[in-house]
């Protein structure tokens, strides 16, 4: 490196080049009116600020250059002027004015959450989304699938890096969709950026927001609300399809639910436990309790070898059915199904060292949760 | 004295008077060494006990950022865990806005308001050397978080319940310790800087005479006495719902996490004016010096100033529009925070006009206020674009908002600090600055704020949220521009305590009246400002009896 200047420069004109092909400068125009319509309002204000500054910053380098002291410029007595004070307070009230009325119509329309088609509860958790269509019995969790040895850099980043879930929010097109949203833990923020919504999940509040997709599509966001070790990890998509298309889906989404209650009567195997368990594990409890068990304490403790856990079944089927008050630990009683804890709680028992050999059934949970 | 020059306050501070104090106070034994400086109740050494302390804490601040920035310097995690990662991203904040802003502004303060009103010392002099002393114990405290288990505060500097209370690490009590204890420290500045203003000034200075600083001084320092309490009433709350089993932010127990963000930002929002007023009076102090014409439109400055402070405390909730406000809540805030544009704008007006058919010329000191000019109202143009609340569903917690309050803060707060720096150092020292080396700082800090953040605006928009340590690859480019930006700013940092140590210990030599223009008592005094002065108050006569 001849120098760090040069080395700059060329770093800066290099990292400059694929940005200017691709897209992603600017906000996107979105797929929804709502959507549009603060797309018209942010490039209205953007364009009158530029005009304010193209005067202001115009008469201001003027003046630096024509009343140069190096240039025997000899300095006017001036101080006061009441009419252009007067003027320069009132012009900018009139144009806060002329923004304020279609800002007002735009958030009139966003906060009219009547008369939609379909209700979805979004529920935040750490570092999750659930999803439930009210009225409908289908309900599931979303996940980040994006791997971690992408993260750590250990095999090549994928397209869509860290804003791919293993289950998307499937939402018809045309169709007024209402969303109901709340926390299980700390504040989280569901944002989709082409469907300009942006709505903050609160424990202990309902909030609500409304969506009409005018295009099929996948439309990908992030958490916007810093929700604590994994807030980067918690990606949104949104699979917007045609309407009979949904319909299907939600037909297919309901047997598979149907099926899945079957499944609680029945006697299961340690090794069909261990597997649907494994699965569950890696999607809802390794991003606390770490992959291999080994927790990140004193905030996340161990499962593996834990002699607690190990000793005490009730104790561990209470933690996970009821959680834990006053900690990160939420409880499972209506996130997961019987079948989905019964095999988490089996695959802790007999994983990392822990080997009571325990077969936890789903009828013994959903015993536990009537209770 | 240029005749021409209105205003023009007669400099009768007579040297006699100076050095009779001097040989008065040569009585006292002075304490040598550390216990000098730790017993002191002189006004110019606890000013520069302030504004070491901030310097110091502007670097620790700014190495937090730089492991923020060399960790997004490209998408995954190469450097640090997400868990450090929070812990720096929140420490940056809590030490950029505590313990580097508010100490610079009251270190110029001290300094530099009595010599402006003509006044011995401040009001209470004992007490000013309590709240100094209060400072480097609430952050040791503070920075001590770090290695204590669990790590130190990572849920951002705006702390949100309940990821500062039922979510937090173990060391959140000494967290919110610290920040008592810097909260009294402010408080009791505060009261200082009023109690000196309103009845130490010089005989014949009314309140319509103070120079600007002053002004901006006392209207912050009353926003620091009505919000900080605030800020001790919330954590204090967070305090029992951590050890002593309350639930106000606690939604299992009955408790509002909401409410904390009211409280919060009901503190958080005049907070932020706090740490721009005192800029806009030492940019209406600098403007005037180097145009070599009086300060356009003084009154309305003051009206403008008082107009912002007021209308703080009702904006708060523009930083909670995604929260689930009902409309008409959503509507009320959104116009209330539109109108700050209206006296903030006539300020820029003001200054803009200042320069209009001046005599400018560009020392180190107009450079930097120049370039707050600038970018304090690129600012205030994305903070105008942030207040439209529809849009706000769009801006709000994305690299928009980092890159809008990063442009009000650096080259607005910080710039201004920098720019009063230069401007009093001669005042200070006795010596100019550096001058080819105040130029070398100052334009590599231009491009390096910029190159920072201004690709943070794209990054927003494009959709990348704040607060994380890994991103989606659309926003690569953006974030190694913001990097490489952030180290060469950092780095041009050092020349500024070259110029500053090279300035104290020589340098072409500063007369009383180290700048042409400028005109107000400070500048009566001689150079370097002697330890005692104004022991006989100056006699302040004005040419324009009406303002």
């Amino acid at each position: 490196m001849r120098s760090p200047w040069r080395w700059l420069l060329s770093v800066t004109f290099i990292a400059s080049i694929p940005q200017a092909q691709a897209s992603g400068w600017n906000m996107p125009v979105g797929v929804t009116d709502i959507s549009r319509d603060i797309y018209g309002l942010h490039m209205t204000i953007f364009w009158v600020c530029v005009v304010i500054g193209v005067i202001v910053f115009g008469v201001m380098f003027y003046s630096l250059f024509r009343y140069r002291h190096s240039k025997g410029a000899k300095a006017a007595h001036f101080h006061e002027h009441t009419s252009v004070e007067v003027l320069w307070t009132a012009i900018p009230v009139v144009i806060l004015i002329g923004m304020a009325v279609p800002a007002t119509a735009t958030l009139k329309n966003m906060y009219d959450t009547s008369q939609a088609d379909l209700d979805i509860m979004i529920t935040g958790q750490q570092w999750r989304w659930r999803y439930e269509y009210l009225g409908e019995d289908v309900a599931f969790t979303s996940n980040m699938s994006t791997p971690w040895e992408q993260i750590r850099g250990e095999e090549p980043r994928g397209e869509h890096y860290l804003l791919d879930v293993d289950e998307p929010l499937v939402l018809p097109i045309n169709r007024k969709v209402r969303f109901l949203m709340t926390s299980d833990d700390v504040i989280h923020s569901w944002w989709v950026p082409e469907l300009a919504v942006k709505q903050d999940t609160i424990p202990g509040f309902i909030n609500e927001n409304w969506v009409q997709i005018n295009e099929p599509g996948i439309y990908r966001g992030q958490c916007a609300e810093l929700c604590g070790v994994n807030h980067a990890f918690m990606p949104v998509v949104v699979h917007a399809v045609e309407e009979d298309e949904f319909e299907v889906w939600l037909a297919e989404r309901k047997e598979a639910a149907e099926q899945e209650a079957m499944g609680i009567d029945r006697e299961w195997e340690l090794a069909e436990l261990m597997e649907r368990g494994e699965a569950v594990y890696r999607a809802i409890c390794s991003s606390c309790h770490q992959p291999e068990g080994q927790g990140a304490p004193p905030a996340f403790p161990a499962l593996a070898n834990n002699e607690q856990l190990i000793s005490d079944l009730d104790w561990h089927i209470d933690l996970v059915v009821n959680g834990v008050s006053g900690t990160a630990m939420p409880a499972f009683r209506s996130t997961l199904n019987p079948v989905e804890i019964a095999a988490v709680v089996t695959f802790t028992r007999n994983s990392w060292g822990n080997d009571t050999g325990d077969a936890v059934q789903p009828s013994t949970i959903s015993g536990w949760i009537a209770q | 004295m240029a005749p021409k020059l209105p205003p023009q306050h007669s400099l009768q501070q007579s040297s006699t008077a100076v050095a009779g104090g001097q040989s008065h106070h040569e009585h006292h034994a002075q304490p040598k060494g550390i216990m000098r400086w730790l017993l002191t109740t002189n006004h110019k050494e606890i000013g520069s006990l302030y504004l070491i302390f901030s310097l110091v804490m502007f670097f620790i601040g700014g190495i937090f950022a730089l492991v923020v920035r060399a960790e997004l310097f490209q998408p995954g995690l190469q450097l640090v865990e997400p868990e450090f990662f929070n812990q720096m991203t929140t420490m940056h904040g809590l030490i950029m806005v505590f313990a580097a802003v508010m100490p610079a502004f009251t270190g110029l303060a001290n300094w530099m308001i009595p010599l402006q009103i003509g006044a011995p010392d401040m009001a209470l002099p004992r007490l000013n050397n309590f709240s100094f002393w209060l400072l480097p114990v609430a952050f040791i405290l503070l920075l001590s978080t770090l290695l204590m288990p669990g790590g130190g505060p990572n849920f951002g500097w705006t702390f949100y319940a309940p990821l500062s209370t039922t979510y937090a690490p173990p060391s959140t009590t000494f967290f919110i310790l610290a920040l008592h204890i810097a909260g009294i420290s402010s408080i009791l500045g505060a009261i200082n800087i009023i109690a000196t203003i309103l009845n130490m000034r010089a005989p014949g200075m009314r309140m319509m005479d103070m120079p600007l600083f002053v002004w901006t001084w006392l209207i912050t320092a009353f926003l620091l006495i009505a919000v900080m309490p605030v800020l001790a009433g919330v954590i204090t709350m967070m305090l029992m719902d951590i050890n002593f089993g309350t639930s106000f932010f606690d939604a299992a127990g009955g408790g509002d996490p909401v409410l904390f963000q009211h409280l919060f930002w009901f503190f958080g929002h005049p907070e932020v004016y706090i740490m721009i007023l005192p800029a806009f009076g030492i940019v209406s102090a600098i403007i005037p010096t180097f145009a070599r014409k009086r300060l356009f439109g003084y009154a309305s400055m003051v009206y403008a100033t008082a107009a912002i402070a007021l209308l703080s405390f009702l904006v708060w909730a523009h930083h909670m529009f995604v929260v689930g406000l009902p409309l008409t809540a959503e509507l009320f805030f959104m116009y209330s925070t539109m109108l700050i544009a209206v006296p903030t704008g006539v300020k820029v007006f003001n200054w803009v006009t200042t320069l209009f058919r001046g005599s400018i010329s560009f020392e180190p000191p107009m450079l930097f206020a120049l370039a707050f000019v600038v970018l304090f109202t690129i600012g205030g143009f994305s903070g105008l674009m942030l207040a439209i609340a529809p849009a706000d569903f769009q801006y709000h917690d994305t690299y928009f908002v980092v890159a809008h309050f990063h442009y009000v803060l650096v080259p607005g707060a910080i710039f201004a600090i920098m720019a009063g720096v230069y401007y009093w150092l001669p005042k200070w020292t006795g010596h100019y600055p550096h001058e080819r080396l105040a130029q070398c700082h100052f334009w590599c800090s231009v491009v390096g704020v910029n190159l920072t953040f201004f690709p943070m605006h794209f990054a927003g928009l494009a959709g990348m949220p704040r607060r994380i340590p890994d991103y989606a690859l659309q926003f690569a480019d953006f974030n190694m521009l913001s990097s490489i930006g952030a180290f060469f700013f950092g780095v041009s940092q050092l020349i500024f305590v070259l110029v500053v140590v090279l300035c104290v210990k020589g340098g072409k030599k500063a007369p009383a009246k180290a700048w042409e223009g400028a005109e107000d008592l400070e500048w009566s005094v001689p150079s370097p400002a002697p330890l005692h002065t104004f022991e006989t108050p100056p006699v302040f006569h004005r040419t324009h009896p009406s303002e």
